[in-house]
């Protein structure tokens, strides 16, 4: 490889004195004008940001930051999307000596101001107006709070609250600053150990309420450094952000690997233009959560249901050739010559056309985590020549622990544990792992950090268990496994990932512990199904009217016939409702990466678990739904019980 | 920027009428500089016909219109335009079959000093021109009314209240002084409406833009909400003006048509 020069990152000791902002001015200093660090899409133009533009906005932002009284181990929270000026924030943050706290943007107020709160915020900085407007109505729950630092003005004329300041005011005084002290910001950064605290991250949480995970430095260098022994990253590579920062996929990709590696990072226009943005870049390497991949296998099935007959059995015929192919690696046969001629065959065709069009034509490396994903979408993605893998990772282990090898992938599992990271199953099944990357302990919880840190050891609460190949497979949470009538343990799960192939089903919950059957709750995809009915003179006003439909309880139920074929019988799902709304993460019900949070859902829907399981065929519920604003509305709904018989349709 | 005391336009007793039927009588209305000035009234009152009068759709067949100062009775659409008056309308009138950029790129022609030929070159000035334009569009409309997602869409297959918006990027891009609007909450939800009102304020009162607004409206949450100044016409009529508060004390209005007020308010909110 002509590159190896890149990848002396690989090789270089991650000492007790580095640091995020030490490695961000080196790398600033390496490259400075001569390459762009950030580009972000403005005004329908890429604007590139070169390592000095960003090295000085940092630099001023961050004396700006210390002139208005940031002192060595403050927490800055942060509330905005995908932006230069977010990252610059963050990382000013940093070189002050901050740490930096992420919060959700579509987090609810209660939650917000119970984070500020418990992290001890002084400092927040929002994009604009809506998260300026969080911020004041959380001030007297939040005394600790000295500044607001926004920088979208949009809409904030008129605006004279005292706790407001300006990110252009803020950058101007480290201007003033740094030309009366130039030599300021390299002591501050020059102060910072690596085993001081850089980011206080509040995890999701499928229970209770959120913990903040206590990272260092060195977690996040170490993280970034061992994750690209395995799969490296090159200087001129493109990444595109468009996840939460306030998910540590994003900050292990922004962050370590981007600092270490000095690749570009790239911002979308807004988030709505995100995926036409990831076309328009056409990333080497992504990480998002399934629901990305999920969306991407939707969009190509619903074209697919739409185009013309010829245009159909052509991808038809390509996706069955990639699917032989893949599966032939899959299980690390050779493929035969004549597989390989129609497989290349089926690229230029069909597959190339689909990965650029789906934005993924220049992946090296792609992966997945944050939740489960079904082998069905793992499957479509390696057909089509796409490089996906599953990862396994948490918040506490500053990212990731197991990641899948080139040529190793088995998608019922989440690969090898990384470089440096050592893996192992308690006798009850939990696994725990240990890495130079697992975090300090939780922010303010001492007890907590006593349960899940022990010995080093991270303990996870997942189960799972390690294969004859020495790959880790993770059920879930200890206690979403489910037992079947005849004794089997079974995953939820399972089932879940595979009915979400359905291009017309969008969530599903599958319940069945301990209980006569299998049943699911479906959630059907509002634009599909909204389309399949169009198209057939389905007459319907809403989501709830839509789903209660006889035709689509006919359509859900195809689909769960389809893969009812595929399992023993014990775990086929006997019974459905279509749910009268979609789960919504503003409603407690899923998490902020789209896992359900079981323990919830079953409070909130134990009629319709009675109701199916007494074997009645309507289900009257009252329920309320949540908005952002924090009001609630109250809802009556109706809905029909379906039956699946054992002999399919 | 503050609503001063200048009148921006006036419109001084006109009259207008279709066979027999009196559409306008005697409207007088002084719309001033930097306000945001409401046209209400029942069903058949003559709003629309008052704003087509306004911006040279009709032609008032007596009383005269003054456009800052300047006579404009006889003047063509067009060029009204061209002193800076723009409109939308009630029912959308856009090129359903161009995208959403082409659209507001045709509100901007107006502004384009090229000729025929020059453009048919495209060097120099015209491929100068054309790369300020968009940027103005842009930086100024796009941006403002969060429209990026949908600038490469085809008009026909937007939702209607994204339509709607375009439509108000359409009268923005000729970078108006007075915005003529008609009926913009027509057939919006109730976040649609939120949106819209905050543009409308966006555009009357950021420095960028002070754009003195008249507005057709029937959702009296938002007229009362957003309006410095509103008149009420009834049958062809000026039955009265003010501040919404005089407005909505008023006894002839009540009596005429404001006592719906209250449950046009309350469907809303």
């Amino acid at each position: 490889m002509p590159r190896a020069d890149e990848l002396k990152y690989l090789d270089r000791e991650i000492g007790p004195d580095l640091t995020l902002p030490k490695l961000f001015q080196e790398t600033c200093r390496k490259y400075w004008d001569r390459k762009v660090a950030l580009r972000e899409k403005e005004f329908g133009l890429w604007r590139p940001i070169t390592w000095k533009d960003y090295y000085e906005k940092v630099k001023w932002i961050a004396l700006g930051l210390h002139s208005l009284g940031l002192q060595r181990g403050d927490k800055v929270a942060m509330i905005g999307d995908n932006r230069p000026e977010g990252l610059m924030a963050e990382m000013a943050a940093l070189c002050a000596g901050g740490v930096g706290v992420w919060l959700f943007q579509d987090s609810l107020i209660d939650e917000v101001a119970y984070i500020i709160d418990h992290s001890d915020c002084r400092f927040l900085m929002g994009e604009g107006q809506e998260e300026v407007d969080k911020a004041l109505s959380i001030k007297s729950k939040c005394p600790k709070l000295q500044k607001v630092v926004w920088d979208d003005p949009k809409g904030l004329r008129g605006y004279e609250d005292p706790l407001l300041i300006s990110l252009k005011n803020v950058l101007e005084r480290g201007r003033e600053l740094d030309q009366k002290e130039p030599a300021l910001f390299d002591v501050l950064v020059r102060t910072g150990k690596g085993s001081d605290v850089a980011l206080l991250f509040y995890t999701s949480g499928t229970t209770a309420l959120p913990k903040g995970a206590l990272l260092s430095h060195y977690n996040m260098l170490t993280m970034g450094q061992n994750l690209m022994r395995v799969d490296p990253c090159y200087e001129d590579d493109d990444f595109v952000s468009f996840l939460p920062f306030a998910w540590i996929g994003e900050q292990m990709m922004s962050l370590s690997c981007g600092l270490l590696a000095g690749f570009t990072i790239n911002f979308p226009e807004e988030p709505e233009t995100a995926q036409e943005n990831i076309r328009e870049i056409g990333p080497q390497v992504m990480f998002s959560p399934p629901r990305i991949y999920e969306q991407m296998v939707r969009t190509v099935q619903v074209k697919y249901l739409d185009a013309t007959w010829i245009k159909r059995k052509i991808y038809e015929w390509s996706m069955a050739v990639g699917y032989r192919v893949a599966d032939l690696k899959f299980a690390k046969k050779s493929v035969p010559v004549w597989l390989r001629i129609l497989g290349f065959l089926a690229h230029f065709t069909v597959h190339k056309k689909l990965r650029d069009h789906l934005g993924v034509s220049r992946i090296r490396n792609t992966y997945t985590g944050g939740a489960a994903m079904g082998p069905d979408h793992f499957r479509f993605f390696h057909a089509i020549g796409v490089n996906l893998k599953q990862i396994y990772g948490q918040t506490e282990i500053a990212g990731i622990s197991a990641l899948h090898r080139d040529g190793d992938i088995k998608f019922d599992t989440v690969g090898k544990p990384i470089p440096g990271t050592e893996i192992k199953v308690t006798p009850d099944g939990e696994i725990i792992s240990k890495s130079p990357s697992v975090f300090l302990g939780y922010y303010r919880m001492a007890t907590e950090t006593a349960k899940t840190l022990r010995d080093g050891w991270l303990h996870s609460g997942d189960t799972g268990f390690i294969d004859s190949d020495g790959h880790l497979v993770v059920f879930d949470r200890t206690k979403d496994v489910m037992i079947l009538p005849d004794g089997t343990k079974f995953s939820p799960q399972y089932l879940e990932t595979r009915l979400k192939f359905s291009p017309y089903i969008k969530d599903v919950w599958v319940i069945g512990d301990g209980r006569p059957f299998v049943a699911a709750v479906v959630c059907i995809d509002y634009s599909v199904v909204g389309k399949w009915a169009e198209d057939r003179n389905i007459p319907y006003t809403s989501y709830p009217e839509l789903s209660q439909k006889t035709q689509v309880y006919d359509l859900v139920l195809k689909e769960i016939v389809k893969m009812n074929n595929g399992l023993p019988k014990v775990a086929q799902v006997r019974r459905f409702v279509n749910l009268f709304k979609e789960f919504d993460a503003d409603d407690d019900e899923l998490t902020r990466t789209r896992k359900i949070r079981r323990a919830f859902v079953e409070q909130r829907y134990r009629e319709i678990m009675e109701a199916v399981y007494a074997r009645q065929d309507m289900i009257h519920m009252n329920t309320t739904i949540n908005y952002e604003d924090g009001t609630e509305v109250k809802i009556k709904a109706d809905m029909h019980v379906a039956d699946v018989s054992e002999e399919g349709v | 920027m503050p609503v001063s005391n200048e009148v921006q336009l006036k419109v001084e007793n006109i009259h207008i009428s279709f066979g027999g039927v009196k559409a306008l009588r005697e409207v007088s209305l002084e719309v001033r500089k930097g306000e945001i000035f409401s046209l209400i009234g029942p069903n058949g009152a003559g709003k629309t016909v008052c704003l087509n009068c306004i911006n040279g759709l009709y032609h008032p067949q007596d009383g005269k219109i003054f456009f800052e100062g300047k006579d404009i009775t006889s003047l063509k659409p067009y060029q009204r335009a061209k002193l800076g008056i723009a409109r939308s309308f009630q029912k959308i009138e856009l090129f359903k079959g161009m995208t959403v950029l082409d659209n507001i790129r045709l509100g901007r022609h107006i502004h384009l000093k090229t000729n025929l030929i020059e453009g048919a070159v495209y060097l120099g000035r015209a491929a100068r021109q054309e790369i300020e334009h968009r940027e103005f569009i842009e930086k100024e409309i796009i941006d403002l009314l969060e429209i990026e997602a949908i600038r490469d869409k085809v008009v026909g297959m937007l939702p209607y209240g994204l339509q709607k918006r375009v439509e108000l990027a359409r009268a923005l891009a000729l970078n108006p002084k007075l915005l003529i609007l008609d009926e913009p909450m027509a057939g919006l939800n109730l976040e649609e409406v939120e949106d819209m009102a905050r543009f409308i304020l966006d555009v009357n009162e950021e420095d960028r833009w002070n754009v003195t607004c008249l507005l057709v409206e029937h959702d009296m949450g938002v007229v009362m909400d957003i309006s410095h100044r509103v008149a009420v016409l009834n049958f062809g009529e000026k039955i009265a003006d003010g501040t919404p508060q005089e407005v909505q004390k008023n006894a002839v209005v009540v009596q005429a048509y404001l006592g719906e007020v209250e449950g046009l308010y309350a469907t809303r909110r």
